[in-house]
């Protein structure tokens, strides 16, 4: 239960839901920026691969952030016991490693079908040779 | 959620009441028994949600292309064929933080134990859930009966080479494309072309590949698209840079994974509204009849319920952030 009075809330959760709906906005201004749609002349000023990274970092932020003020504020969880948090929170640590490991996985995958069709290009009697294999093993793949 | 009401035990009020809850001496966490089982369904279901979009993005980062958002996602309901990318999931998504910020409301109301302010505010969200659902009706039958995207059949498409469509007599056309833009392929007697009915289909939105229409209505191998079984036109072009310059393609299919994991996603978060809509109502009727005044414990149904309701839009932020922002 809340601390704070009815009034007290109330701005509250007014606040945090002002605050959500402009977090949204920019998400959405920022989706259009890395998609090209506005600012076109962005893409080709800077690397269009770090582009992608800052704004989709930027974006993965916010939405983390969108998640954080959703379950402290809207759910209370920072108006709940300290061990009731920490029962529910923390097991989601666990999706840390979850990310990581997957899609460190799906790189990979990535990597071993570009493999496969380059290998395939080879002829049958040149894939014995050891020296093409070596080439291609040693491509950077992930 | 509906057998803890039953017999339910009052925290806030145990010292001075008499037993105090769970019947143990304290309460565990200073919670009641059906919040803080509330609390950890959502955990379980949370671990569930993640689950799914762990996957998503593992078979996404695994894949050469992707369909890209802003061209998959960019109709509107009755804006014919403007481009107006992602703006309609963008709507739904205020839709859903609108209906999160209602349950707040009638979760405060209930505190105070204002039985009429919980009821509007209820009500209001019921609407809200009932419009996101409403939604994201329209936005499946667009994919599935506008688009043809089915859960194993993907018609959104990138070009991984620059090149140009070819006509029915094996020419050049004025229609070139780049590497990385996106196409949708389209089917057999779906009347795009010429055929500019009020339908709302999606001819200039998904203008790349729209713009020349094969006169063929039949499976088939022509000069200028190849037309499979299910009546899916692949049109021809010519690539135009790269090893593969000079040789003629067929539009292939987008990664098939793309339509199993969003029907999928989209519709397991969909089924999560459903029941948070149908909850909401038994629990409106509740409020309305009276039976959370006899309880006198500050509208502690609401509450659970408001937890299960952000916990839907929680998932949407993901949700919207994986599949329609990225």
């Amino acid at each position: 239960m809340s601390s704070h009075t009815y009034e007290e809330s109330k701005s509250i959760a007014t606040k945090t839901i002002i605050l959500l709906g402009i977090i949204t906005i920019v998400e959405v201004v920022i989706a259009y920026i890395g998609k090209g749609i506005w600012f076109p002349s962005l893409q080709e000023a800077m690397n269009p691969r770090l582009l992608t990274v800052l704004l989709g970092g930027a974006m993965i932020i916010l939405s983390l952030y969108k998640a954080i003020k959703i379950v402290f504020e809207f759910m209370h969880m920072s108006y709940e016991a300290p061990g009731l948090s920490k029962t529910v929170l923390l097991p989601l640590l666990l999706l840390v490693w979850g990310v990581i490991a997957f899609l460190w996985e799906g790189t990979a995958w990535k990597g071993y079908r570009q493999k496969i069709i380059d290998r395939n290009e080879i002829p049958a009697e040149q894939q014995m040779q050891g020296t093409l294999i070596k080439e291609l093993e040693t491509e950077d793949l992930i | 959620m509906a057998t803890d009401t039953l017999e339910h035990h009052d925290v806030d009020h145990h010292h001075a009441d008499g037993p105090p809850s769970w019947d143990g001496g304290e309460a565990p966490m200073k919670a009641s028994y059906g919040k803080l089982m509330m609390w950890y369904f959502l955990l379980s279901d949370a671990f569930t949600f993640a689950g799914f979009l762990i996957a998503y993005g593992t078979l996404r980062v695994m894949m050469p292309t992707w369909p890209v958002p802003d061209f998959v996602f960019q109709l509107f309901p009755f804006a014919g064929h403007t481009s107006l990318p992602l703006m309609f999931v963008t709507l739904m998504t205020f839709i859903l933080l609108f209906s999160s910020w209602t349950m707040v409301r009638a979760v405060q109301e209930g505190q105070r134990e204002n039985q009429s302010g919980v009821a509007v505010w209820m009500f209001l969200t019921i609407l809200g859930g009932a419009a996101f659902l409403g939604c994201q009706a329209w936005e499946w039958t667009t994919l599935i009966a506008k688009e043809n995207m089915t859960v194993t059949t993907n018609p959104f498409g990138t070009h991984i080479e620059s090149g140009v469509y070819i006509d029915n007599n094996g020419n050049e056309t004025q229609d070139v494309f780049e590497a990385g833009e996106p196409y949708l392929i389209h089917v057999i007697g779906q009347g795009h072309g010429d055929d500019h009915g009020d339908d709302g289909h999606a001819d200039e939105g998904h203008a790349a590949s729209t713009e020349y229409t094969p006169h063929h209505d039949e499976p088939g191998d022509y000069t200028d698209a190849l037309i499979d079984e299910k009546g899916y036109i692949h049109k021809k072009y010519k690539v135009t840079e790269g090893e593969d310059a000079g040789i003629i393609k067929s539009q292939a299919f987008g990664p098939k994974a793309f339509g199993g994991l969003f029907f999928f996603i989209t519709g397991f978060h969909g089924f999560h509204v459903l029941s948070g809509v149908i909850f909401l109502i038994i629990i409106f009727i509740n409020v309305m009849s009276g039976l959370y005044v006899k309880r006198k414990n500050g509208y502690e149904m609401v509450e659970k319920m408001g937890l299960y309701w952000h916990f839907v839009d929680l998932v949407w932020v993901f949700v919207f952030l994986l599949f329609y922002l990225l």
